[in-house]
């Protein structure tokens, strides 16, 4: 039975990823975990967080889970979602600035404000709902899931990447942004998979089968 | 291609059974909120809202249990309201897998309750419940007022000011009713729902007054909403989530179908 860890760094609930995880994979064993030994221990990990940059970094750095990160990066099949996407770039507009992991070189950007599109209309900020992501290559990750899905997106910064062949999707608000990355053994996404319905749980299903590389 | 205006159907919630609504004096049931929450998200429901209207707080554990079983199989948002006043209350709601909170009377009492849940669990999860009517006289500039207590008691402040306030110290989201529409069928309060709309930078869900599908797509184009959210027509298969998105979407609003 292959297991999946969840790392449990205090940054936001857990059991939606857990609870969907299950779900695409009955067969996997899901655990949501602090213990550096036991993520360690694990097949495959995913990377959650919701809230704030600085706050996720802190909480890495006192949990020691910052260098635990590092080397399962270098290991095995590392899902970002979200926060835990944006904590892979190198520093983060947000709280001012804020020094990330830098496990993949780049910047976390805000939306403009006001945004606005094409017509001049204000768009709102969080980015909230379900916006379509267009596969920039193909990826074990990308498997069965049809070309401009709709995924739930609720976020007010996105990556920028410095190097472009890392890019695995991209979604317009107006202007297009990068989704999904993939690099090595990392795949991070923007979007929640566990609240993005069929889609979602197909993502996580292949993760759940993904050995690394793209 | 661009982001999807959300359909959000609402659940009224007593004592473990969804209702028919609070504004109808003989509640009818209409069964089960697992099976309906499955029903909802099998026809396209973007995001699923229950409003909790169980009256003793010993029953609450009730919609603890609800919502465990249902983020059990449904992987869309969910949301709780009803009976949200302390950090304790939303932790519970979170952990059981609602991914946001609505929080009404208790933001009006105490406002920075908002800044801390917010603070404390994301912007992302606080949903700013706003209860407003209209209290101008004829002829005169159009204003509303938040009221509580399930449309009973005013509160003096208005509306628009109070959303920016509540936007200002952190709410993730505005879910606006009108309390001269709800229970109505009458369509949204458009002009009220454009007011707000306009005011705060973050999204607002329209609520209140849903009797047709038009009345779903006038809140958008017309209300400026980034949601909408109908409780009664979609509980009896008087419409179907899909039907719904359908007739937006023949009216060039972007959905997810």
């Amino acid at each position: 039975m292959s297991s999946v860890a969840v790392i449990d760094y205090g940054m936001g609930n857990l059991h939606s990823i857990a609870k969907a995880l299950q779900h695409a994979s009955p067969d996997v064993h899901v655990q949501i975990v602090a213990d550096p030994q036991l993520i360690l221990q694990a097949d495959r990990v995913v990377f959650p967080g919701v809230g704030a940059i600085r706050d996720c970094m802190q909480a890495l750095v006192d949990t020691g889970l910052q260098e635990v990160i590092r080397q399962v990066a270098e290991s095995r099949p590392l899902l970002g979602i979200c926060l835990g996407m944006q904590a892979l770039l190198t520093e983060s507009e947000e709280n001012g600035s804020t020094r990330c992991l830098n496990i993949v070189p780049g910047h976390v950007r805000h939306f403009a404000t006001p945004l606005l599109d094409a017509q001049g209309e204000i768009l709102k900020i969080p980015h909230m709902g379900w916006n379509q992501v267009h596969q920039q290559r193909d990826h074990p990750l990308w498997r069965n899931i049809p070309q401009d899905s709709r995924f739930y997106f609720v976020h007010s910064y996105y990556v920028q990447p410095d190097d472009d062949s890392v890019i695995a999707g991209v979604t317009e608000y107006p202007e297009p942004f990068t989704c999904a990355l993939s690099c090595g053994n990392i795949f991070a996404v923007q979007f929640h998979p566990e609240k993005s319905q069929a889609v979602g749980l197909q993502l996580l299903q292949n993760f759940l089968s993904w050995d690394g590389g793209g | 291609m661009s982001l999807a205006k959300r359909i959000i159907p609402c659940l009224d919630v007593d004592n473990g059974r969804v209702v028919k609504g609070v504004k109808f004096v003989d509640i009818r049931d209409a069964g089960d909120p697992v099976e309906v929450a499955r029903r909802y998200d099998r026809e396209g429901a973007d995001e699923i809202t229950f409003l909790d209207i169980t009256a003793s707080s010993d029953d609450r554990e009730t919609m603890v249990h609800v919502v465990e079983e249902v983020a059990g199989e449904v992987f869309i948002p969910l949301t709780v309201g009803g009976g949200i006043r302390t950090l304790d209350d939303i932790r519970r709601m979170l952990n059981a897998g609602a991914d946001k909170v609505g929080i009404n009377t208790a933001a009006v009492f105490n406002p920075e309750f908002v800044r801390d849940a917010a603070r404390r669990f994301g912007t992302q999860c606080i949903v700013v419940a706003i209860d407003a009517k209209q209290v101008n006289r004829p002829g005169e500039p159009e204003r509303w007022e938040i009221f509580t207590h399930g449309g009973r008691k005013p509160t003096g402040l208005d509306a628009v000011a109070w959303a920016k306030k509540m936007a200002a110290h952190g709410a993730g989201e505005i879910l606006l009713t009108s309390m001269d529409r709800d229970g109505t069928r009458q369509g949204f309060d458009l002009a009220l729902t454009r007011a707000i709309s306009e005011a705060v930078p973050i999204p607002v869900i329209a609520s209140g007054g849903v009797g047709n599908l038009q009345h779903l797509a006038d809140g958008i184009i017309e209300g400026k909403a980034d949601a909408v959210l109908a409780a009664s027509i979609f509980h009896f298969a008087e419409y179907t989530i899909r039907q719904a998105k359908e007739c937006m979407a023949a009216r060039g609003i972007e959905v997810r179908l």
